[in-house]
């Protein structure tokens, strides 16, 4: 019996589960998380390169909002990250592990870049902008049904095989941006009809991303709409919830599984459309710019409700904005700008812990003792 | 030192956010002991000796091993106190053997040494009368020989503080006598025992004291000998409790399902249910008697159109027409499109019937989603519903827009229940509808059954209870390794002619291979 001799003490702390919250307090906790990581952060910038935090966060905020072009570009990219994130969060409220955005994203680009390549000036815009839809939501769907397909017919493992899909796509994109590169052989397809501006989506109000945040604005109604009201949004959260009990009252969850990735694949080659035809007048193997993945954070925080994306994405692309501010003014490299975004986004996600639990610590035992 | 308790617990308490799971309970185990622990469902029995095992830490209170105040942080520190646990849901790797599965873990000279720990596993097994090869696969066990492999597990660890949690769940009624008897030889060797149980029979027949919980707390220790059944419920529940299912004779029966030499196989070629026959007939309460796992889910989910069938068909005659019906190899939407109005009360209830994570309108939505022509939910119907079923039932919530997951296990399975009723269904399947519910709950289900009976439903009811099996139906066929054993009349038959049919197929042959 040694441990008898050994004095053993109640632990410091254990964690417990909590009730569930009231709303504001949640929220709370979460505001606190992002000022702790700001807090977090300004220590790490200082130790690091020995700037006042101050100076860098309003180099930060700067970065993200200083003129009328960066907030422009700010929601431009807001638009684009929530464009794709509206497209994964189907298939995550599903429980369909669908990391392929990328992939998806770069297809409908592709097919959008081949019309505006191939029929720019052959065509009439009339037949041209809707080719270019129709191209572009096709390949995206395509795309997506694919590993769906076989999930629903084998069982294959959803994961891998959109993320093998993804390099498919790169791949291809290689291929098509040597094959079509200006000038011929330099690997780099270069602004796509720069001086007739075919398939160039319009300028309205006389900003060029207006449409794309309109677009953007409504797909986002009408996914929450989808996703709340709709007898489809109902299946995919009984079927993400339980494909037992899909199956018990009779949805065919594997129709269920191609439908909501043809819908997820669409929603990409919709973005693909946007940043090819709306921004970027160009293709590259990077157009997707890693949105394909960091549109699973941005569902994921917002637990599948597209209202709250818009803030989960503008919370990270104005982090993303700011950080790259930071490291261009202060000549530090991209990496640093990473660490940042990083160590808020630890904080934001680690603030979920805290709102689901809480930590007890060690009671005086006076009077517990006889 | 003969008078100190071995165990002794103060003024635990331990809350799961607001809800407390144990309110200053005191218990006291002395050696040579067996003690029940008595309560319904949620009264906090397995919290409590979760706490004992280092599985949860209790927020206040204290406890004592021996006279000495100890902290027991986790199941290792329970080890060393010597206090085992055997779990509910057995805890073993099903791919070794049973000696592996009962040295894994352990370090120092045990280690890797099956061949000595084989012999130490035979000694104890001759000391307490078990029956166990060491050499068997996992896999290859019947229940209670898991069972028993987990009670050597704890025993090989030297441990004098056993605790049970309901053990005789998963048992048929020979079985339990077996367990009982190696439980008291156990106590005889001076080990304080601890069984966790809401069966009133088996409390009074094996143990010395029994301890009620009722809420999270507790109410008193009482000496088995002084008592009995109705103080006890009593106790349990906190008033006079009726313990009598009301039965009525069945009227104007007619054959309303029949289930034909139906047989279906797994993908590892087994057998899962072998040349089924019986026939469900309106008015009436049909029982299915069988060990748990013996071909029960697969028998109600094959009519339920979820299950694929090898052999056999399942007709269905219709009331209104006459018309029969072959349900094999239909989906459940082409059951119902049919017309049968078939209700089925799945055994996992929020892995099935219900979706835990959604509130109660949008899981009276399940059934009634696809109601009408417009893309969009109608939630105005299944609202209704909701209310009405919290009214009738009185589920306890605190409104309709509470996710299901937070109710109570009695209240979740009243919010099933209601929405299967609610369809007004010809034939109504029910799988341990009142497995985990408290006793007012669970007469308030039995009573349903009835009510549906009464109206001309056919009512298929699979239960683990043979007393209440005996009470409630008009029928009984015993499933034994997916075959049919046998068929009685529950007003005749006895518990141990069932406990034998259950055991017919498999018995002592299944030990063997």
């Amino acid at each position: 019996m040694s441990i008898k001799e050994k004095q053993i003490h109640e632990p410091l702390f254990h964690i417990a589960k909590r009730d569930a919250l009231p709303f504001w307090l949640s929220w709370l906790i979460r505001i606190l998380s992002v000022v702790a990581a700001l807090i977090a952060c300004a220590a790490v910038t200082v130790v690091l390169t020995g700037e006042n935090p101050i100076n860098v966060y309003a180099t930060m905020i700067d970065g993200a909002i200083g003129t009328e072009r960066r907030i422009w570009s700010l929601f431009q990219n807001i638009a684009m990250l929530l464009c794709v994130s509206l497209a994964v969060t189907p298939a995550f409220k599903m429980k369909f592990w669908n990391i392929g955005a990328e992939g998806q994203v770069l297809v409908g680009g592709l097919a959008t870049a081949a019309c505006m390549i191939l029929f720019g000036d052959k065509l009439s815009p009339v037949i041209l902008y809707p080719l270019m839809i129709v191209t572009s939501i096709l390949a995206g769907a395509i795309w997506g049904f694919i590993p769906a397909f076989f999930k629903a017919k084998w069982n294959t493992n959803e994961t891998l095989f959109t993320l093998m899909m993804n390099y498919i796509a790169i791949q291809i994109v290689s291929f098509f941006t040597y094959k079509w590169s200006v000038p011929k052989g330099s690997g780099q397809i270069g602004v796509i009809n720069a001086s007739t501006q075919a398939g160039w989506l319009p300028n309205i109000g006389g900003s060029p991303y207006l449409i794309n945040i309109l677009i953007v604005a409504v797909l986002t109604i009408g996914m929450y709409i989808y996703l709340k009201y709709n007898k489809h949004g109902y299946e995919i959260s009984v079927v993400g919830e339980s494909e037992n009990t899909a199956r018990y009252v009779g949805i065919n969850v594997k129709k269920v599984i191609m439908r909501t990735m043809l819908l997820s694949g669409a929603i990409c080659g919709i973005a693909g459309l946007l940043l090819v035809s709306g921004t970027d007048h160009t293709i590259t193997r990077n157009t997707a710019a890693g949105r394909g993945f960091t549109a699973i954070m941005v569902s994921w925080l917002a637990k599948f409700n597209p209202i709250y994306m818009v803030l989960t994405s503008f919370l990270i692309v104005f982090l993303q904005k700011g950080a790259i501010e930071i490291s261009t003014i202060y000549g530090l490299n991209d990496s640093f700008s990473e660490i940042i975004t990083g160590i808020i986004i630890f904080f934001i996600i680690g603030s979920e812990f805290f709102v689901n639990y809480t930590v007890k610590f060690r009671e005086s035992k006076k009077g517990a003792n006889k | 030192m003969g008078t100190q308790a071995a165990i002794e617990l103060k003024n635990i308490t331990k809350t799961f956010g607001s809800v407390v799971a144990n309110k200053d309970v005191c218990l006291t185990v002395n050696r040579g002991e067996i003690l029940s622990i008595l309560g319904e469902n949620g009264s906090g029995k397995t919290t409590l000796m979760n706490m004992i095992s280092g599985i949860y830490f209790p927020d206040h209170g204290q406890i004592f091993i021996d006279g000495n105040e100890v902290v027991i942080r986790s199941p290792k520190d329970a080890f060393n106190y010597k206090i085992g646990m055997i779990h509910q849901h057995f805890k073993l790797v099903d791919v070794f053997s049973a000696a592996e599965n009962i040295i894994l873990g352990l370090d120092g000279e045990d280690k890797f040494n099956v061949k000595q720990s084989a012999e130490k596993i035979k000694k104890i097994s001759e000391q307490y009368g078990f029956e166990i090869d060491p050499n068997k696969k996992i896999y290859e066990m019947s229940v209670s020989e898991k069972q028993t492999v987990e009670i050597i597990k704890v025993l090989y660890r030297g441990a004098d503080i056993l605790i049970l949690d309901e053990p005789t769940a998963v048992l048929t009624p020979q079985e339990a006598q077996k367990l009982f008897s190696v439980l008291r030889r156990m106590r005889d060797d001076g080990k304080a025992i601890i069984i966790i149980t809401h069966k009133l029979h088996e409390v009074l027949s094996l143990s010395d004291k029994v301890a009620v919980l009722r809420k999270g707390e507790y109410i008193g220790t009482v000496t088995t000998k002084d008592t009995d059944e109705s103080q006890l419920t009593e106790m349990m529940v906190g008033k006079k409790v009726d313990l009598n299912i009301s039965r009525s004779k069945p009227e104007s029966t007619a054959d309303r399902l029949e289930v034909k030499n139906i047989s279906c196989i797994n993908r590892e070629g087994v057998k899962l249910l072998d040349d089924v026959t019986f026939t469900a007939r309106s008015g009436e309460i049909l029982g299915i008697a069988g060990i748990a796992g013996s071909g029960q889910r697969e028998l109600l989910e094959s009519i339920a159109g979820l299950q694929k069938l090898n052999e056999g068909n399942i007709l269905y005659h219709d009331p209104k027409t006459g018309k029969i019906d072959n349900l094999r190899d239909k989906t459940p939407m082409q059951i119902r499109d049919l017309g049968v109005r078939l209700s089925f009360v799945p055994e996992d209830r929020l892995g099935m019937g219900l979706v835990g994570n959604m509130d109660i309108i949008d899981n009276m939505m399940l059934r009634s989603y696809r109601k009408g022509k417009s893309i969009f939910l109608q939630r105005k119907q299944p609202k209704d519903l909701a209310k009405k079923i919290i009214e009738d039932l009185e589920v306890v919530t605190p409104d309709a827009n509470t996710p299901v997951r937070r109710l109570s296990g009695g209240n979740v399975q009243k919010v099933l229940v209601g929405r299967e009723i609610a369809a007004s269904p010809t034939v109504l399947m029910a799988a341990y509808p009142v497995r985990g519910l408290d006793i007012n709950s669970s007469y308030l289900i039995y009573n349903l059954l009835n009510e549906q009976k009464e109206n001309g439903v056919a009512v298929i009811f699979v239960g683990e209870d043979l007393d209440v099996l005996l009470e409630l139906c008009d029928r009984i066929v015993v499933i034994s390794s997916g075959k049919i054993s046998g068929a009685v009349d529950a007003r005749t038959a006895t518990k141990e002619e069932i406990g034998l049919l259950m055991t017919k197929n498999c018995g002592g042959e299944t030990n063997e291979h």
